[in-house]
């Protein structure tokens, strides 16, 4: 059972990328496809984000050590102790001797070059919706099903 | 993994699971009202507050790159080209019968139970020493302070480490301006053209629906599409 609470982020997310599907499969507005395939898509994002997460990590911005885990003000930057330099500009690792945790970047960099490639890939499909209601003056599936056979474009009865 | 054997902690922390929560159960029902919902102008809306609780997520998973483009350009970018694609299309969706969605749900359910299946192989949410998360990650954080220089390692990674890729996603974007140009054309002939199928022209007043299948137009009209 705890095993099962420990992985509950990929069961929710899970649910949230068959909504998305399911609004790609059931709906025949093709707007409202495409939103599906947004959300759809987001959950995927949600998937990998959630993959790299490291609990109680930090965003993987690497901190500047400025004299035992102080900043100029002697403000302290982490809790703990942190004794890998004293204060000579370098950036805090992860690793032995210090408590600060970093994230797995990896999952970001990839989500972040799909983020822009879906958006590439949506305006696409909008382009194409606003063609086929300028010739079809529907964005209906099956009235753009119907009106293919009833004028033969599928080119099976010539 | 040697490198994280002494900054072990434990798997829950309490207003991190409570923020956890929160965001997937607004995920949830933002998902559930977008099937729902059948105008058009609300799924748009609402696909938009979907990016945006995601995004917020994004911060606290310490994603914080992904979460301002995600809210730049997933919340930002994206609803306002559906928007705009929505204004030059219909603002309504039709209901469809719900004999007709018993496929679709049939194919959505076992996908998301073989999914199910496969979640008990994940490792633990925020699980340090994931497969995932202990060796190529692990070692652009150990890098690029020597290697780059900057202390952003997910910059790195994308503009230094990985340029080419960041290249060829500039080469992907480039690519469907062009497409969407060519789509809806430059020169202002956008919704003059009209398809001419077998003879026949398509429009509002042939379509099945009207019960009429001929040329209605008049004759200047048919004149300037033939040319």
């Amino acid at each position: 059972m705890s095993e099962l609470f420990s992985q509950y982020n990929y069961v929710v997310v899970i649910i949230l990328m068959m909504t998305g599907l399911y609004t790609v499969f059931a709906s025949r507005n093709l707007i409202k496809k495409l939103a599906g395939l947004s959300v759809f898509q987001t959950s995927v994002f949600l998937l990998y984000i959630t993959i790299g997460k490291v609990s109680g990590g930090q965003p993987p911005i690497l901190i500047e050590d400025k004299g035992y885990g102080a900043d100029k003000d002697g403000h302290a930057l982490l809790d703990g102790p942190i004794q890998l330099a004293a204060g000579d500009g370098s950036y805090i690792l992860p690793g032995p001797g210090t408590d600060v945790l970093y994230s797995n970047p990896l999952p970001h960099v990839l989500i972040l070059t799909a983020i822009v490639v879906g958006v590439a890939t949506l305006s696409i499909g909008l382009a194409l919706t606003v063609r086929i209601r300028e010739v079809y003056h529907t964005i209906e599936e099956d009235e753009i099903q119907n009106m293919d056979f009833v004028y033969n474009l599928e080119g099976t009865a010539d | 993994m040697s490198l994280f054997a002494a900054a072990a902690e434990p798997a829950f922390v309490v207003p991190t699971l409570l923020l956890d929560i929160s965001f997937l159960a607004l995920l949830v029902v933002v998902a559930f009202a977008i099937v729902r919902m059948r105008s058009l102008f609300g799924i748009v809306m609402l696909q938009g507050v979907y990016s945006l609780v995601s995004a917020a997520w994004f911060v606290s998973l310490d994603a914080v790159d992904v979460a301002f483009t995600e809210a730049a350009v997933g919340a930002g970018v994206s609803t306002v080209l559906m928007l705009s694609a929505m204004l030059l299309a219909d603002r309504k969706s039709t209901p469809v019968p719900m004999s007709r969605q018993f496929g679709a749900l049939a194919v959505v359910v076992l996908a998301g139970a073989a999914m199910l299946y496969a979640v008990g192989d994940m490792s633990a949410y925020g699980d340090v020493n994931s497969p995932a998360n202990a060796y190529v990650g692990m070692d652009y954080i150990a890098k690029t302070a020597e290697d780059i220089k900057i202390p952003n390692v997910v910059t790195a990674v994308l503009a230094s480490y990985r340029g080419y890729d960041t290249f060829g996603e500039t080469v992907v974007i480039f690519s469907a301006g062009l497409g969407v140009l060519l789509l809806l054309g430059l020169n202002g002939n956008s919704g003059r053209w009209v398809a001419r199928p077998n003879g026949q022209v398509i429009n509002d007043r042939s379509a099945p629906s009207a019960g009429l299948a001929q040329d209605l137009r008049s004759d200047e009209q048919r004149a300037e599409a033939e040319t």
